[in-house]
């Protein structure tokens, strides 16, 4: 490194507030929810106290463990279904060439994009029509508007990098297109099938709208929607240590698992985009 | 990698014309099953919905078929009273609805700009070699793995008027005189917004544009180094046009993020009427006051708003988000 000392330096502090920006919120959440009765409202920036009591309060709600398991289930069914059809559909729109092709693709990116607003009434009829209303179905069935053509999207942009001389030694040897997807490709496949797995399952894990609008009693909230309905006794009294304590129980894994997935993530991410 | 691998290597015309076509049969038949539940889950309740806008459907009729056909009036509609006086009715004539088109507008492009600015930023140093880069890399990924509904309660806590750490910092450095309620005043709630949006997603940002740097050859920047050439014509000559491709597309996905917010605002400023978005508002007219008819006919004119931005986008970009090769 041939940089000047005070450039270096300036750049470092860069690094350091970049740093310190990013994850000073969630620095300050995990230190709140450590906190209990007034230590709480005392703002400031090192730990005062220590209690594991907004914790407690946390696990004694009936709701939280009960949304946590929604939670899972719907984002779990929602991106196995999505990643069952969209092995095969994206082996279709990445490797033969038919008629129509760039328009399907198009329409399936058209559809994870546009916002989920304008399908809301529609879907909510659908879903009383088929008896789903507050039943976690509802939600398997609605996020796959997102999951569906996200996980197919990406899974394209994957297959379509993998080399033909495999696929052309598959077919010499006279193999099925459905014999190249799950002998060929599938191995190659994983890694892939693993990160757009989890990108899908975040996204269905994070989801808000749906989970508000489709679901009325509190057993049946996913925990989004709990962490945003919890309230204290009045509308003043706002419970943020419990609050701050269900965050970061929700936030973790999710770190954890972008921490592991990182270069993947990066790649799924950037998948067709960037390549453009 | 226009054509896929069966049209390449082919022994014999006639048999590989056979096996395209057999090809051609099992993609159709691997689209199926996809194809369905997107019409299932997708199409039909856009359907629906843009069907809604053109009726009085309200929470009591929207099942039992009661509802009736009014053509455009929700949208738009024309009333002459017995006096004489001529009124508007319909969403394209409530006051509301244009603050809500203005705030979502306004915050989209701010929160965008903002986000490729320090996105660009981050990048640009990410891609710098030094000590530490994994972790910072990884730090920078935490507000982007944090769920929009929880960094809306966390940051609804710093930002609280009395107990919030924000107003703690801003008073202890004299920057503010008393404490601010950031997300209940009229003109600091949508600041407010877009703090945590572009804390959220800025690192979204980086990292797609990151992509895009570092596929640009090292030794571009070696030559430029060579010829003495100053580091910001560099930047502003190389990079940046080198760079517009990737720009271009993770300001689109974000723009549509951005477009149609919901759940951000609904959380961090329920009560405020300056951050009121399409979508918020929509979503209050259909289920707050169960007004099928007038909700729907807003959230199709979102709709519409953000296709026809997405196909300007395209066409003036000359985007290629496809992924295909150019023919």
């Amino acid at each position: 490194m041939n940089r000047s000392m005070p450039r270096t330096i300036a750049f470092y502090a860069c690094v350091l507030l970049i740093v310190l920006i990013a994850v000073f919120p969630f620095y300050y959440a995990i230190m709140t929810s450590f906190e209990t009765g007034t230590a709480i409202f005392r703002p400031n920036i090192l730990p005062e106290s220590f209690s594991w009591d907004n914790y407690k309060a946390i696990f004694t709600r009936r709701g939280f463990v009960r949304s946590v398991a929604n939670s899972v289930f719907i984002a779990s069914i929602t991106v196995g279904a999505a990643l069952l059809l969209a092995v095969t559909a994206s082996y279709a729109l990445a490797r033969v060439s038919f008629r129509g092709r760039g328009l399907l693709l198009m329409t399936i990116l058209g559809v994870s994009m546009f916002p989920q607003i304008a399908v809301l009434s529609g879907l909510y009829e659908l879903i009383n029509l088929l008896g789903l209303y507050n039943k976690p179905w509802a939600l398997v069935l609605s996020y796959t508007i997102f999951t569906l053509p996200f996980t197919v999207w990406v899974l394209t942009t994957f297959m379509r990098d993998l080399p033909m001389e495999i696929e052309e030694a598959a077919i010499v040897d006279g193999a099925t297109p459905w014999v190249i997807i799950t002998r060929v490709f599938m191995p190659l496949l994983w890694p892939a099938l693993v990160t757009t797995g989890l990108l899908a399952f975040i996204g269905a894990w994070n989801e808000f709208l749906f989970a508000l609008t489709f679901t009325i009693s509190a057993d049946q909230r996913t925990v989004p929607v709990a962490i945003a309905l919890l309230s204290g006794a009045s509308q003043q009294e706002i419970p943020w240590g419990p609050i701050m304590a269900v965050s970061v129980l929700v936030t973790i894994p999710l770190i954890v698992l972008v921490r592991v997935f990182q270069r993947k993530i990066v790649a799924g991410l950037t998948a067709g985009g960037v390549k453009g | 990698m226009t054509h896929s691998s069966a049209n390449s290597g082919s022994p014999t015309k006639g048999k590989s014309l056979n096996l395209q076509q057999k090809r051609v049969r099992s993609a159709y038949m691997f689209l199926t099953p996809m194809i369905i539940m997107l019409l299932v889950v997708a199409a039909w309740p856009l359907f629906r919905s843009i069907s809604f806008s053109f009726t009085d459907a309200s929470a009591d009729t929207i099942f039992n078929g009661q509802s009736e056909w009014v053509g455009f009036e929700n949208y738009l509609e024309r009333r002459v009273r017995s006096n004489g006086d001529i009124r508007w009715r319909g969403v394209l004539a409530d006051k509301d609805w244009w603050v809500a088109v203005w705030n979502t507008v306004r915050f989209s492009l701010i929160s965008v700009s903002l986000e490729t600015f320090f996105g660009l930023l981050v990048a640009l140093v990410l891609n710098m070699e030094f000590k530490g880069r994994g972790l910072v890399r990884a730090a920078i990924l935490i507000p982007w793995a944090i769920p929009t509904v929880v960094s809306a309660r966390m940051w609804g806590w710093m930002l609280n008027d009395q107990f919030g750490i924000i107003n703690h910092i801003l008073l202890m450095l004299h920057l503010i005189d008393s404490p601010i309620a950031w997300t209940a005043r009229p003109d600091t709630a949508m600041i407010a917004v877009l703090i945590v949006d572009v804390w959220k997603t800025t690192p979204f940002m980086a990292l797609l544009i990151l992509a895009g740097l570092q596929m640009i050859p090292r030794d571009m920047y070696e030559a430029a180094k060579i010829d003495g050439i100053n580091p910001f014509k560099v930047f502003f000559r190389v990079t940046l046009p080198l760079l517009k491709p990737a720009i271009l597309v993770a300001v689109i996905f974000r723009a549509l993020d951005a477009l149609r917010i919901f759940d951000l605002i609904y959380l961090l400023t329920p009560q405020s009427g300056s951050t009121m978005t399409m979508s918020v508002l929509s979503y209050r007219e259909i289920q707050q006051f169960g007004d099928y008819g007038e909700g729907s006919a807003m959230s199709t004119l979102l709709f519409l708003i953000i296709t026809t931005f997405v196909l300007l986008y395209i066409k003036l970009g000359k985007l290629n988000l496809g992924g295909e090769a150019r023919q």
